[in-house]
């Protein structure tokens, strides 16, 4: 087989289509541990909230796997890669020969351990099995507790709220959001989220799960001695690289499976992408897990090109979430919380509680390097061009960014001719 | 593939490649309703935005690009290549309003939409017969569609 | 009008708005230079001030529900044949302000327009009429001193070639060129459009006196560079770049009058060009100081031949007055090889009103004369001759040519052709249209790429035109048609003017 792709997410959608960018005929094996073929993962909780059907999960139109040429191994699992061989062996004993492989695993869910964790009601929220069992659940039960105040307990915690459940969500630092948001940002999130009636309790955590004798879960005791009664805990705490594979494989591997700028991994013929990859950082320059669906695509996109032959370096990653609670939306790009000793960055932050609207742009020499927006988020793409393309920002134009009126024609002019109007003479 | 280019040396801020837009998506393909009437009522908004900065002015929309970053970023698949035209086709009805592929378009060129959980994004139009109605409209030729 | 002088309210124009029509999308605001259209925001609509209009039309041309109209205000004074509005409304203009009236663009006063009281002749049975589309038809025409007579040598095999030395000439497809317009009085996309345009259709563009954009240079086989009384942008490369020299010693539409332009209007590329700083009036004195003669003109000239290495023909610019028939007979003699008269319906930038609209004569009536005198004299052949100001349409060409031009200039044609409505505002320097302005925001209203098609597409139109009315009077070469005035009648017109004119009356 030309091309294996292990996992069947959104860097393995990035993969088939850069691949397809290059090579448009040969064949490619998707081999999938979930039964649907690729999903909006963010989406479960979109499902979970009943604000879509199952019919909309899809990534990509039916069609699509059929007019690329992609074979899709589904609900298989792939337990052993031999990299001097150049083959994969999966849970049904098959083994296949690749030329070029792509590791997508993406992640797993972290679970501290918590007494009384192991048991049933007890869930994870990262997989459309996930939101089905809690879809499921969510009729007959009345109190949810959510373990992780950062992007995936809030969604969790809002949509089973729109279940019908009440919501009380731990979080174990300060305030929720800590690692995508700043303080001001996070505060008017948790208001949009109090005010609509899920109780957000920050610097707690569950000490324990509480269970009856024949096991049934009661609820959950809390650092502070606090004892909340609940019929489901959702433990959201945050997901790790799933490399497990790739470790048993020889692979190297640090905090993900050690990439070079081609995507590269450490054998003959192997790639890595997404989730599971530690890959080259935009802002910082190392290499880094991101868990970010963007990164994932894009990452799977240049291994894809480069499996198929080309040579394409990956430009790295760069953090950003968008993200709204109930109808907040918020939005941020790369470095977001600078470090307060360091004196070469410069944050701007402009607050307006009323409005609910918060604009925070973080400066570094003559450079964007980050922002954060609230509220009023229409100009986000025209931030992230600055952050993106580090472009310099002399005095005048760092004045219309903080403003909050950035545009393309503070663009250097060649950028902006090369960018918009090509090809033009003189 | 053939895309809008537009001249900022010779837009001229008048804003009808916004007239022009709107009213070839409008419904009633009426430029007086859909302004008056289907702006208020529907939301009905450009997919242009017209960039102004001292004497320099420029309409910009979607570029098509060949490697889109509000693919890569859009999480409900509403967003995708068409590998045969080239463009990057917006499907209104999975997108789930996230604002990702917004956040992530380093061209500002996807708006909200001011009343639905949905964005606007330029088509080029497609399916009208004498193209992109932003080109045809503007009365200075600062924007071209063409192969380049 | 609240807080204005009374006499505003006695303004040009009435912008009239549709109520049904109007959507307030701001498009008239954003091109209205004059302010007259804003946005109100207590009504929450678009709204405008009569009195700041000026007529020029840009709105209503832009208009995407065409709900704007701009018309005359039809309320009038008491009637008064003598004391018509115009004079009043100058009179409280000039009793507020105690200034100069200032006028842009040819004068709208009432005299006889001469084109059209003469008609062409057409063939019919003998001398049978020719189709243009079926049968070659010569436009070309050569501008410069022609020798009195030919005389050809035979080598040895017997081929024969000419052995008279010619002079340099202007080759023109079409007898027409775009007349002088400073860069600076208009704008630099503008004269761009011009070289590129003549460049496509084989005609020259003049390039006023305001010197020549270094970018333009490689037009300069469609180039005739003007040398005025400022010496704007003079230097020998530049003398040097174009297929002929103009001195302009006189402007139709101001005789006696140098130029003025504001400092507003001298941005870094025309100072660059014209050769002044940035910011500072460019004023052209009314005569040249280093004329005052016939003499002196010949030195110029010759000068001007000496720098150019007599490769170019020197053409000489006069407006038509009184005289002009003896000037240009002078011209001749002081060697220039074209002479350009300039009628008083010329355009202009800015001139004072009342010279513009009470000096000189129609080009008509002084064409004819130039004509003859140096037909009289002998001495036609010398100098080719070139009318200008006022001419509107193809039919107006060809009856120059019948009256004696070898061809034309179009200056207000060329302008209308991109857009000018005549509004007559030049000299504020915020043409709405982006012509008459070096305004960043207005002058790239007019794309260069637009502009040119659209004079380029001017030319051919009128060349077709003008081949059709050749052929139907049996003409097959714009040469058989100079100064041929058998093929023109008079309607309407005295003795006098049929004598002058050089023409029988219509039915003899």
């Amino acid at each position: 087989m030309k091309y294996v792709i292990i996992g069947n997410g959104i860097a393995s959608i990035g993969a088939i289509e850069g691949i397809r960018k290059v090579d448009a005929a040969s064949e490619i094996l998707v081999i999938g541990a979930e039964d649907s073929p690729a999903y909006g993962r963010p989406l479960i909780s979109y499902l979970l909230a009943g604000k879509i059907g199952p019919d909309r999960l899809a990534l990509r139109p039916a069609e699509f796997y059929e007019k690329s040429n992609v074979t899709l191994k589904l609900g298989t699992t792939v337990t052993a890669i031999d990299t001097e061989a150049k083959t994969v062996t999966t849970d049904a004993g098959e083994t296949i020969g690749y030329e070029n492989l792509l590791i997508a695993t993406g992640g797993i869910p972290f679970t501290p351990p918590i007494p009384g964790a192991d048991g049933p009601d007890v869930y994870n929220f990262t997989n459309l099995a996930h939101a089905q069992t809690l879809i499921s659940k969510a009729r007959e039960i009345k109190r949810a507790v959510v373990i992780g105040g950062g992007l995936i307990g809030l969604k969790a915690g809002e949509s089973l709220f729109d279940r019908g459940v009440e919501v009380t969500i731990l979080e174990l630092s300060p305030r929720i959001l800590s690692l995508a948001f700043d303080e001001n940002a996070a505060s008017l999130a948790g208001g949009r989220l109090a005010e609509v009636g899920l109780a957000v309790r920050c610097g707690v955590s569950a000490k324990e799960i509480q269970r009856d004798s024949a096991g049934n879960l009661k609820g959950v005791h809390l650092t502070d001695g606090d004892f909340l009664q609940t019929d489901v805990v959702v433990i959201a705490i945050g997901v790790v690289p799933n490399y497990g594979l790739a470790k048993e494989s020889g692979l190297e591997v640090d905090r993900g499976i050690k990439v070079d700028d081609h995507m590269r991994a450490s054998a003959p013929g192997v790639f890595a992408a997404g989730d599971v990859a530690q890959a080259r950082d935009l802002l910082y320059g190392d290499d880094r897990v991101i868990p970010i669906w963007t990164n994932a695509y894009n990452q799977g996109f240049c291994a894809g090109k480069n499996m198929a032959g080309a040579d394409v370096r990956f430009l790295g990653s760069l953090a950003m979430n968008s993200i709204s609670f109930y109808g907040l939306p918020t939005i941020s790009v790369g470095m977001v919380n600078p470090p307060e000793d360091d004196a070469s960055y410069e944050v701007t932050a402009v607050l307006d509680e009323k409005k609910k609207s918060y604009r925070k742009l973080v400066f570094q020499d003559d450079h964007l390097v980050g922002y954060v927006l609230v509220g009023d988020i229409d100009m986000a793409g025209m931030y992230t061009a600055f952050v993106k393309f580090q472009m310099p920002i002399p005095e005048e134009a760092r004045r219309q960014l903080v403003a909050g009126e950035p545009d393309v024609l503070m663009w250097p002019d060649d950028f902006f001719q090369e960018t918009w109007n090509p090809g033009t003479p003189e | 593939m053939k895309r809008v280019y537009p001249d900022k040396e010779y837009c001229i801020g008048c804003h009808l490649c916004e007239l022009a837009c709107i009213t070839a998506h409008s419904a009633s393909k009426d430029l007086i309703i859909a302004y008056r009437d289907e702006r208020a009522a529907s939301g009905l908004s450009p997919c242009k935005r017209v960039f102004e900065k001292g004497d320099t002015c420029v309409a910009i929309s979607c570029r098509h690009c060949d490697e889109p970053s509000c693919v890569a970023a859009c999480i409900s698949g509403g967003l995708h290549k068409d590998p045969e035209t080239g463009r990057t086709v917006y499907d209104r009805d999975k997108c789930v309003g996230c604002w990702s592929c917004l956040m992530a378009c380093p061209y500002g060129a996807i708006r909200r939409h001011p009343i639905e959980n949905k964005i606007v994004k330029c088509d080029l139009c497609e399916g009208r017969a004498e193209g992109p109605a932003c080109v045809q409209a503007c009365p200075n030729a600062a924007l071209k569609y063409e192969e380049r | 009008m609240l807080f204005q002088p009374v006499n505003k309210n006695y303004h040009e124009f009435c912008i009239d708005r549709d109520p049904d029509l109007c959507i307030s999308c701001k498009v008239c605001v954003r091109q209205c230079s004059y302010q007259a259209h804003f946005f109100d925001e207590a009504r929450q609509k678009v709204v405008h001030d009569n009195t700041k209009c000026i007529g020029c039309h840009r709105c209503e041309a832009l208009c995407p529900t065409a709900a704007l109209n701009i018309r005359n205000k039809p309320s009038d004074f008491r009637t008064n044949k003598l004391w018509r509005p115009v004079f009043l409304q100058n009179i409280y203009k000039q009793a507020d302000t105690g200034g100069v009236l200032l006028a842009g663009m040819g004068s709208p006063v009432d005299i006889p327009v001469y084109w059209d009281r003469m008609l062409l002749d057409a063939s019919q049975v003998t001398n049978p009429s020719i189709d243009p589309l079926r049968e070659p038809m010569e436009l070309k025409t050569f501008l410069g001193a022609k020798p009195r007579k030919i005389s050809v040598e035979n080598d040895k095999n017997g081929k024969p070639s000419l052995k008279t030395k010619l002079s340099p000439q202007i080759e023109l497809e079409v007898p027409i060129m775009f007349a002088a317009m400073s860069f600076g009085a208009i704008n630099f996309n503008l004269h761009q459009a011009m070289a590129r345009a003549a460049t496509e259709t084989g005609v020259v563009y003049n390039t006023g006196e305001g010197g020549l954009h270094k970018s333009l240079y490689k037009y300069g086989r469609n180039t005739i560079v003007q040398v005025a009384s400022g010496r704007f942008g003079v230097h020998l490369d530049y003398l040097k770049a174009g297929v002929g020299i103009e001195i302009k010693v006189g402007q139709g539409a101001k005789p006696g009058i140098g130029g003025h332009l504001p400092g507003e209007k001298i941005n870094d590329k025309v100072s660059e060009t014209r050769m002044v700083p940035i910011g500072s009036d460019a004023i052209s004195p009314a005569p040249h100081h280093d004329i005052y003669s016939i003499e002196d003109l010949l030195q110029l000239i010759f000068a001007l031949k000496e720098a150019s290495e007599y490769k170019v023909p020197v053409a000489v610019k006069i407006a038509a007055v009184h005289n002009v028939a003896a000037i240009a007979s002078g011209i001749v003699r002081a060697g220039a090889d074209i002479v350009t008269i300039d009628g008083m319906r010329g355009g202009t930038g800015a001139a004072p009103a009342m010279i513009r609209d009470n000096v000189g004569i129609p080009i008509e009536l002084a064409l004819a004369q130039v004509d003859q005198r140096l037909r009289d004299e002998g001495i036609r052949n010398q100098a080719s001759i070139v009318a200008a100001g006022g001419i509107r349409c193809s039919a107006d060409v060809v009856k120059a040519i019948a009256l004696g031009a070898d061809a034309v200039y179009i200056g207000t044609a060329t302008l209308i052709a991109v857009g000018c409505t005549i509004c007559g505002r030049c000299y504020t320097g915020k043409c709405p249209w982006g012509i008459a302005t070096n305004d960043p925001k207005l002058s790239k209203r007019q794309n260069p790429d637009i502009a040119a098609k659209k004079l380029t597409n001017l030319i051919h139109a009128w060349g077709h035109e003008i081949e059709e009315m050749l052929g139907g009077m049996g003409l097959n070469s714009i040469e058989s048609l100079r100064g041929n005035r058998d093929k023109l009648r008079g309607v309407g017109l005295s003795d006098t003017e049929l004598d002058i004119l050089g023409i029988k009356h219509a039915g003899r």
